[in-house]
């Protein structure tokens, strides 16, 4: 069952960049893509469980500031070592300018 | 006591689970305040300086082996051979390590070919080095987690000095290869290389056996050193400069702490030693935000010296604070180089009184 949640305004990230969320105990990373797309994930790398909200956002890549690791935040998939395990993401719709998370 | 001390650094055992009870492993690390608008800048990829900086390396490399080769059986080629096995044997450490980070270039395969080659040069296999080079950054010289402290305490003094003419270094490197070409790790690698890695472990120990076996027929058919001299010697005569850089990193500094103040160093080197070391010598800089690339390096410590204790003005100057600090440790090794931050640096990041620098106590050995 869908659950959306209200995360933040679109004006709250600038193009090709990650912020966090926080809700109920855990931590998200939501990202605008440079296309102005935008999309979430779990927070935490899954690698060492550091905040991806601190690393680099290049195209359709999240890199993780601790380890260099890297993931299509788009789609979760981890693209290589030290990452092995994908990112679990989350459905994202955008409605007047908030973003919106399904954490269902 | 020395033995005893040293034995701690094993990832295999008691101190590696001690560090993770003691909440040393995996810690939460100080961190310098930069803005999150200027921290992208300086994380911003690009390939340019990295290709310029490789194609300068490659081509010298090149250049240099010409040289040796047109010179070969005369005397004057003698600083030819130098020189190249100090950009072979030396500088390969510094490619192997910023390509490994992932950060040289902008394009993900750029640095992994850079990897590939330069972990060859310095041999080093390129999978297990990768996740011990990941657990160093974690776990910043944190007794028995830490795979690549350098300069342990008391110091092997003689292992040091053999390795700048890479006497220990190669011997061992060859037999991981060839332990690796069986299919098999070292128990500190097991601790941190995870199972669907290692086929390429003992892949890699193949190839490279074979590249090393070519190089050697060779060198036996047409009766000559100069295969070995251009492949795989420059590893042993041209290993010094890699030994002079690497312990000015974390020699003689704080054990098991929480804040790369504490335990790394940064020395401002000359254009010379900074080409060849890639800027790692903005070592704390580089720990502390291990995404800024090597080039960004320089502008990073301009935003956060104010923070830190002052870079150390040369490799000299930096050396005559680790020599006598190593050997001080040799007899005493509850002591470390502890500098004092300049007024208004955010404070020393403490958060036991065990993370002072010391080393935490010896973990207690369970009752038979």
């Amino acid at each position: 069952m869908a659950q959306w949640v209200a995360a933040c305004q679109t004006s709250d990230i600038d193009p090709e960049d990650v912020i966090p969320f926080d809700h109920a105990g855990r931590a998200y990373a939501i990202y605008r893509s440079p296309g102005d797309r935008y999309y979430a994930t779990d927070g935490h790398c899954t690698h060492e469980q550091t905040l991806l909200c601190d690393g680099l956002v290049m195209d359709d890549v999240i890199e993780c500031p601790m380890h260099n690791g890297r993931f299509d935040y788009t789609t979760g998939r981890a693209l290589g070592a030290p990452v092995l395990t994908d990112l679990r993401c989350y459905p994202v719709r955008v409605d007047d300018g908030t973003v919106y998370l399904d954490l269902g | 006591m020395g033995r005893e001390r040293l034995a701690r650094y094993s990832l295999a055992g008691p101190e590696n689970q001690a560090a993770v009870d003691a909440g040393l492993a995996g810690g939460s690390w100080f961190r310098s305040a930069v803005p999150r608008p200027r921290m992208k800048q300086l994380m911003r990829r690009s390939d340019g300086p990295a290709l310029r900086d490789t194609a300068i390396w490659f081509g010298l490399l090149l250049g240099l082996a010409a040289a040796v080769i047109a010179l070969w059986g005369s005397w004057w080629v003698l600083p030819f051979v130098l020189a190249y096995g100090i950009l072979y044997g030396s500088s390969s450490d510094s490619r192997w390590h910023e390509s490994g980070h992932g950060t040289a270039f902008r394009t993900r395969w750029l640095a992994q070919a850079l990897y590939q080659i330069a972990s060859f040069m310095i041999m080093r296999d390129p999978t297990t080095w990768r996740w011990s080079h990941t657990r160093h950054h974690t776990d910043t010289l944190i007794l028995g987690r830490d795979p690549e402290i350098a300069a342990m305490r008391p110091a092997k003094l003689a292992r040091i000095i053999a390795n700048l003419v890479g006497l220990v270094d190669v011997p061992v490197a060859f037999m991981l290869m060839f332990r690796h070409a069986a299919g098999r790790l070292t128990a500190d690698e097991a601790d941190y290389v995870p199972e669907q890695e290692r086929h390429k472990v003992y892949r890699t120990a193949r190839i490279h056996l074979g590249v090393y076996a070519v190089t050697i027929a060779v060198a036996v058919i047409f009766r000559t050193w100069l295969p070995v001299v251009l492949i795989g010697g420059p590893r042993l005569y041209g290993a010094c400069m890699l030994i002079v850089y690497a312990l000015t990193q974390h020699a003689g500094l704080g054990e098991d702490v929480l804040d790369h103040r504490l335990n790394t160093r940064t020395v401002k080197m000359n254009v010379v030693n900074r080409f060849l070391y890639w800027n790692m010598n903005y070592h704390v800089e580089h720990h502390m935000f291990p995404m800024v690339p090597y080039h960004r390096l320089p502008e990073l410590h301009e935003e956060i010296k104010h923070d830190l204790a002052p870079a150390y003005p040369s490799i000299l100057a930096a050396y005559r604070e680790i020599i006598p600090a190593v050997l001080r440790q040799l007899r005493d090794q509850d002591y470390y180089i502890r500098r004092e931050l300049p007024p208004g640096a955010a404070p020393y990041y403490q958060p036991s009184a065990a993370a002072d620098g010391r080393a935490r106590p010896l973990a207690p050995v369970p009752a038979a």
